[in-house]
């Protein structure tokens, strides 16, 4: 392997083991001082879990959940980025035209006609929603996926909303995409009333 | 030839060349919108501004003071084009910023994204923000300009590329502009869509998302398709296609430019046309008689009542093709002359040769006939006049043609070479002197007519190499279920003589097998089939074939006969 020598990068050398360090008896010495110290401290580390749960960062990267407009309706557009992103292709949607006749649904061209998770198969990345353009897709804090069989755990797009109404209800939001709102840069174009409406509204979509 | 200078380089371009062809063979893009080889020049989109000038005979270069529409400009020799300048760059910039004053930007459900020219030249030439301080105009998507067409109005760059084309290639002009400046809208009349046999067309033609096919819409994002080159089988024109493919589904099929075969179009039958290959009803196994099943030892596993034994289940072909080759091997040493080979015109050269070759070398007495050629109608010639005759020879643009395969010539090649006189399967069952019958059928729709299917009657051996089931596959006694042309690769002699080649996109369904699979393991050649092997092996075995000696055909094909007639796209 054949490294470039920067300017910018300072190299340091491996310091050199004396006869003292060779003998490895004082690191032992001072690896078993720390454990004992540990073990009279009075301080415990063990987490009781799950008769405690833990308290899980807002950040985390958990199951995920496929967020609802403000008319309850399926935010996703199907525009296929996420499965376009997916490093670990778990993500499955097959699209259709929205029902044009039905008024609840007559601002929207595109939505997602099956939307399939494979929660086994997902590496938690967070690319999804990183690439979707609507925040329609997220990854919540719930952390404990279980369940008998594993198709029990392909999700689909009911078990995805539920996962929505539950985690928004409980007021466990994510905190990466504005919380199902859409992200600052569509605020800004709104309040300066300029650019594009934001793609997921209107009536293209 | 002109010598041209496109930025600083020198290139000879045809003296008949716009702006545009000459940086094109320079190797430098000038973006544009309205203007496509194959239509009238408009100039209206503004995107292929550049700046023109000329070389004066004392060799000293002036440039014009305006930008020009490279669209428009006609070169000659000592042209200086000039595409890298600031000034160009920015009426580049201006040109789409005003192309999308009004453009929704809903590339995530658009099904151009990904293939659409204003996404790609904004990310070449444009400018990133917009300075529009209004609302955008927002108009009612028209889903009612075609049965397969429907009109997102405001993605619509107004290029008039599909007004242009139902006027001069489809003649039937449905589609038109209404209204003015920034209202302007695509429109039909009432009650007359576009639903011309070249519609789809525009849907190509379109620049951006606004005309989309609704066999299409929603169906795939285009950056998932797979494109494989290949040859239109619904009728001998022979189009250039792409066959578009995902996970060994065809979803749709797009014209490839062909300046031999058909120019840059392709027809709504053969564009939609292709929706067999993915019927249910397709043969996906093969299948032999209980009587042949227990020849081939497997009587043992036949436990089904319905009459159809159980093969090997993981090589049911294995079975079926010894069973095969012994039969044909039995019929022949009983009647030679009474065994018949019935090779259909949906055959590519290849598998022509294969079966011809192979079954010639057990016997030469074996008779080959050429299968069912099917005609429907007569051929319809675009652009159609205004009140939808069929243009002068001269004026023809597009011809659909009645004879509804794609290959009768290079088969009949084949047969000629082989057999010296043609026969077709009409005439052999009218003889009703056959004792076996091997059918090839590969055909998109129902072939085995009444007369045939008389006239075959109940034969000592009847084998059927098809895709459908049929009243002969009902009865056979052996069927090799086999490929349509999305499945395999091969050859096609069109009605001119040109061979293109086409390439396989997608696999068969269930156990079936590519035709050429089938006759390379049936006459047991060594090796696997190789179009492109087998090509060198005819283009020397068949004179008249020479041509496709050199194996690799080229995007455009090359061609084997003398042309007969003009050709007419």
């Amino acid at each position: 392997m054949t490294t470039k020598k920067s300017k910018t990068v300072k190299w340091g050398e491996e310091p050199k083991i004396g006869w003292w360090e060779a003998m490895y008896l004082p690191a032992i010495a001072g690896g078993l001082a720390t454990a004992i110290k540990h073990a009279f401290s009075g301080r415990t580390t063990t987490r009781q879990y799950p008769d405690v749960e833990p308290e899980i960062p807002p950040n985390y990267r958990g199951v995920h959940r496929l967020n609802r407009d403000e008319e309850g309706r399926v935010k996703c557009v199907a525009c296929y980025m996420c499965q376009t992103a997916c490093p670990a292709n778990c993500i499955e949607i097959i699209a259709a035209p929205a029902p044009k006749d039905d008024p609840h649904w007559k601002d929207r061209d595109k939505f997602p006609q099956t939307f399939t998770i494979d929660e086994l198969r997902c590496i938690y990345c967070g690319m999804c929603e990183e690439a979707c353009p609507v925040d329609a897709i997220e990854l919540t804090s719930v952390y404990d996926l279980t369940g008998y069989t594993r198709k029990e755990l392909i999700f689909d797009k009911e078990k995805l909303l539920s996962v929505f109404d539950e985690t928004s209800t409980a007021g466990k939001d994510p905190v990466r995409t504005n919380r199902g709102a859409l992200g600052p840069a569509s605020v800004e174009a709104a309040t300066a009333s300029q650019g594009p409406p934001p793609p997921g509204r209107g009536s293209h979509g | 030839m002109a010598k041209v200078i496109v930025n600083d380089i020198e290139v000879d371009a045809d003296a008949k060349d716009n702006c545009i062809l000459a940086a094109r063979k320079a190797g430098v893009e000038i973006p544009h919108y309205c203007w496509h080889e194959a239509l009238s020049v408009v100039a209206s989109c503004r995107m292929c501004l550049v700046e023109v000038g000329e070389t004066k005979p004392d060799g000293t270069v002036v440039m014009g003071p305006k930008l020009v529409p490279g669209c428009q400009t006609p070169i000659k020799d000592g042209t200086v084009i000039r595409t890298n300048s600031d000034k160009v760059k920015t009426a580049q910039q201006m040109t789409l910023e005003l192309l999308l004053l009004n453009h929704p930007l809903d590339c995530s459900i658009c099904d151009q994204a990904g293939e659409c020219y204003l996404q790609d030249y904004t990310y070449k030439y444009g400018n990133a923000a917009s300075r529009l301080d209004e609302p955008k105009l927002q108009r009612m998507d028209k889903y009612h300009i075609g049965e397969q067409i429907a009109l997102f109005t405001d993605r619509c760059v107004m290029c008039t590329r599909c007004v242009r084309f139902t006027r001069e290639i489809s003649g039937t002009a449905e589609l038109q502009v209404t209204n003015r400046g920034s209202h302007e809208e695509i429109d039909v009349f009432p009650d007359t869509p576009c639903d011309n046999k070249l519609a789809g067309n525009v849907v190509d033609l379109c620049p951006v998302g606004a005309l989309c096919s609704k066999d299409f819409l929603y169906k795939k994002r285009v950056w998932w398709l797979k494109s494989a080159n290949s040859v239109c089988t619904g009728c001998s024109t022979g189009c250039s296609i792409h066959v578009d493919q995902n996970e060994d589904k065809v979803y749709r099929l797009r014209p490839r430019d062909n300046p031999l075969a058909q120019g840059h179009f392709m027809c709504d039958e053969g564009r939609f046309g292709f929706k067999y290959i993915h019927d249910e009803r397709r043969l996906r196994k093969p299948k032999l008689t209980d009587a042949l099943a227990v020849d081939a030892g497997t009587a043992s596993k036949s436990a089904k009542p319905n009459g159809t034994a159980d093969l090997n289940f993981a090589e049911p072909w294995l079975d079926v093709l010894t069973v095969t080759r012994n039969k044909i091997k039995e019929a022949i040493k009983t009647d030679a002359r009474g065994f018949v080979a019935v090779l259909s015109p949906f055959m590519s050269v290849e598998e022509a040769y294969l079966l011809a070759s192979y079954l010639k070398s057990l016997d030469k007495k074996v008779r080959l006939v050429l299968g069912r050629v099917p005609v429907v109608g007569s051929d319809d010639k675009y652009p159609k006049g205004s009140k939808g005759e069929a243009p002068a020879p001269d004026k023809i643009k597009f011809t659909i043609r009645s004879e509804k395969c794609p290959n009768r010539l290079g088969v009949e090649m084949i047969l000629r070479h082989f057999e010296g006189d043609l026969v077709t399967v009409e005439q052999a069952v009218a003889r009703a002197d056959a004792t076996a019958w091997y059918f090839v059928g590969g055909y998109n729709v129902g072939w085995v007519t009444d007369p045939i299917d008389r006239g075959v009657g109940k034969p000592s051996l009847l084998i059927v190499q098809d895709i459908f089931a049929s009243p002969l596959s009902e009865r056979a006694d052996i069927v090799l279920a086999s490929s349509t042309f999305a499945e395999r690769d091969g050859t096609y002699v069109n009605h001119t003589g040109l061979a293109q080649a086409a390439c396989g996109a997608v696999r068969c369904p269930g156990d079936a097998r590519a035709d050429g699979r089938i006759l390379m393991e049936l006459a047991e050649r060594k090796g696997l089939y190789n179009a492109m092997t087998l090509r060198k092996e005819i283009g020397k075995a068949i004179p008249g074939l020479a041509a496709i000696a050199v194996g690799d055909l080229g995007e455009h094909g090359v061609k084997v006969t003398p042309v007969r007639e003009p050709i007419l796209f």
